[in-house]
C-alpha cells in the first residue's frame, strides 16, 4: 500500500471519496501509464483531465504546432502558444494542474514504423488524431499490442466515440472496415466543428481511461456512442466483434502495419 | 462492550473536517483486511452526523459510538467485504 502525503490525500480526495474509485482506485491512477495520441480538440480536454486525476505518466504524441484557428476547440494552447510545439504547450498545462505527473512528450508523426514501439510503454491510449488512416493505424497497432484503446472522432456538430479491449471488445475495424476514399469525406477544415463538442467527447474518452484504470463502471465495449450537439440526443449503438475483422477476426489479414495515404486535415 | 473490542489501528480525526475526516477514514480501512477494527475520533457536529452514514454505506459495520468527555466521538468500524 502507497502512502499518501496529506497534499495528495487533498488533492485527490474527491477521487478518494466516490465509492467505486477510493484509496485503492487513486493509487491504480498513480501508477498507470496513458498514451494520447494528438493534442487538438480531444487531446487537449484529455490531457488536462488526466493530468488532474492524477494518471501518474502521461504520453502525448503531435507532430504539429500551435496556430491561431487552433484556439477555438483545443483548450490547453493559449493565445500566448502560438507557434509553440502543441505537445510542449500541453505539457505545460499538465504540469500546471499537476506538478508531480512523468509526461513525456513525442514530437513527432506516428507511423507504421515507429507507433508499436511507443505504444508498448502505455497501458491505455486515447485517440485524438484527425484523420482515417491514423485512426486505423493506431487502432491496428492497439489490436497488435494489445493495448486498450478510446476511439473518437468529432465533426460539425457530431461525435462518435468507442472503447477497444483488444481481444474481447470489437475494434473500430470490426465495423468500420478501411478509411473511406479520401474524396468521399469533406476536408475537415472545410466542414467546421462546434468548439465546445471537442470538450465533450474528450473528456468523454478521459472518463473512459479513468474507469479502466479503477475498474469502475462499465466501458463503452462494443457500443458506438454518438452525439449530436444540435439536438444533444446521446445514442448508443451495438457493436459485435467481427470473427472476419482484417485485424482482430481469426484469420486476421492485416498481420503488418503499414502507411496509408494521409489526407490531411487539420480539424481535431 | 468497547473493553473486548481490539482496534486493529486508530484514526484521529479531531479537528478534522468534513469531507477530509472521510477521507482519512478511508485510507485507515483501507490498510486493514476484512473483519479487522478501526477506531476513529471525529468532532461533534457534522462530522459524528456524516462519517458513519458514509461509512455504512461503503459496506462496513458500526459497532459502537460514544462521546468521549472532550465532547468529541469515538466511533468503532468493522471493515466489510470490500466492493469493486
Ligand atoms: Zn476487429
Amino acid at each position: 500500500m502507497r502512502d499518501f502525503s496529506t497534499e495528495e490525500l487533498d488533492r485527490y480526495s474527491r477521487h478518494i471519496l466516490l465509492g467505486d474509485v477510493g484509496v485503492e482506485g487513486q493509487e491504480k491512477l498513480l501508477a498507470a501509464r496513458v498514451l494520447i495520441v494528438g493534442a487538438g480538440g480531444l487531446g487537449c480536454p484529455a490531457a488536462l483531465y488526466l493530468a488532474a486525476a492524477g494518471v501518474g505518466k502521461i504520453g502525448i504524441v503531435d507532430n504539429d504546432v500551435v496556430e491561431i484557428s487552433n484556439l477555438q476547440r483545443q483548450i490547453a494552447h493559449f493565445t500566448d502558444d502560438i507557434g509553440r510545439s502543441k505537445v510542449e504547450s500541453a505539457r505545460d498545462k499538465m504540469r500546471q494542474i499537476n506538478p508531480g505527473l512523468d509526461i513525456e512528450t513525442y514530437q513527432l508523426f506516428l507511423e507504421a514504423a515507429n507507433i508499436r514501439e511507443i505504444i508498448r510503454d502505455y497501458d491505455f491510449v486515447i485517440d485524438g488524431t484527425d484523420n482515417f488512416p491514423t485512426k486505423f493505424l493506431v487502432n491496428d497497432a492497439c489490436v497488435m499490442e494489445n493495448i486498450p484503446l478510446s476511439h473518437g472522432g468529432i465533426l460539425r456538430f457530431d461525435g462518435q466515440t468507442m472503447t477497444i479491449v483488444p481481444g474481447q471488445s470489437s475494434c473500430y475495424r470490426c465495423s468500420f472496415r478501411s478509411p473511406p476514399p479520401p474524396d468521399a469525406v469533406p476536408t475537415c477544415s472545410q466542414a467546421g466543428v462546434l468548439g465546445a463538442i471537442a470538450g465533450m467527447l474528450g473528456t468523454i474518452q478521459a472518463a473512459e481511461a479513468l474507469k479502466f484504470i479503477t475498474g469502475a463502471g462499465s466501458l463503452l465495449t462494443n457500443t458506438l456512442l454518438t452525439f449530436n450537439a444540435k439536438t444533444m440526443a446521446f445514442r448508443k449503438i451495438n457493436l459485435k466483434k467481427q470473427d472476419d475483422c482484417p485485424v482482430c477476426g481469426k484469420k486476421p489479414t492485416i498481420t503488418e502495419l503499414v502507411d496509408a495515404e494521409q489526407t490531411t486535415c487539420d480539424l481535431k | 462492550m468497547t473493553e473486548t473490542m481490539k482496534a486493529a489501528a486508530k484514526k484521529d480525526c479531531r479537528g478534522v473536517s468534513c469531507p477530509m475526516n472521510m477521507v482519512y477514514t478511508k485510507v485507515g480501512l483501507s490498510k486493514l483486511t476484512t473483519g479487522d477494527v478501526l477506531e476513529v475520533l471525529l468532532d461533534d457536529g457534522p462530522p459524528i452526523n456524516n462519517v458513519p452514514g458514509s461509512v455504512q454505506r461503503e459496506g462496513h459495520e458500526i459497532l459502537s459510538k460514544h462521546q468521549l468527555e472532550d465532547g468529541s466521538w469515538q466511533l468503532m468500524i468493522r471493515k466489510g467485504v470490500v466492493k469493486k
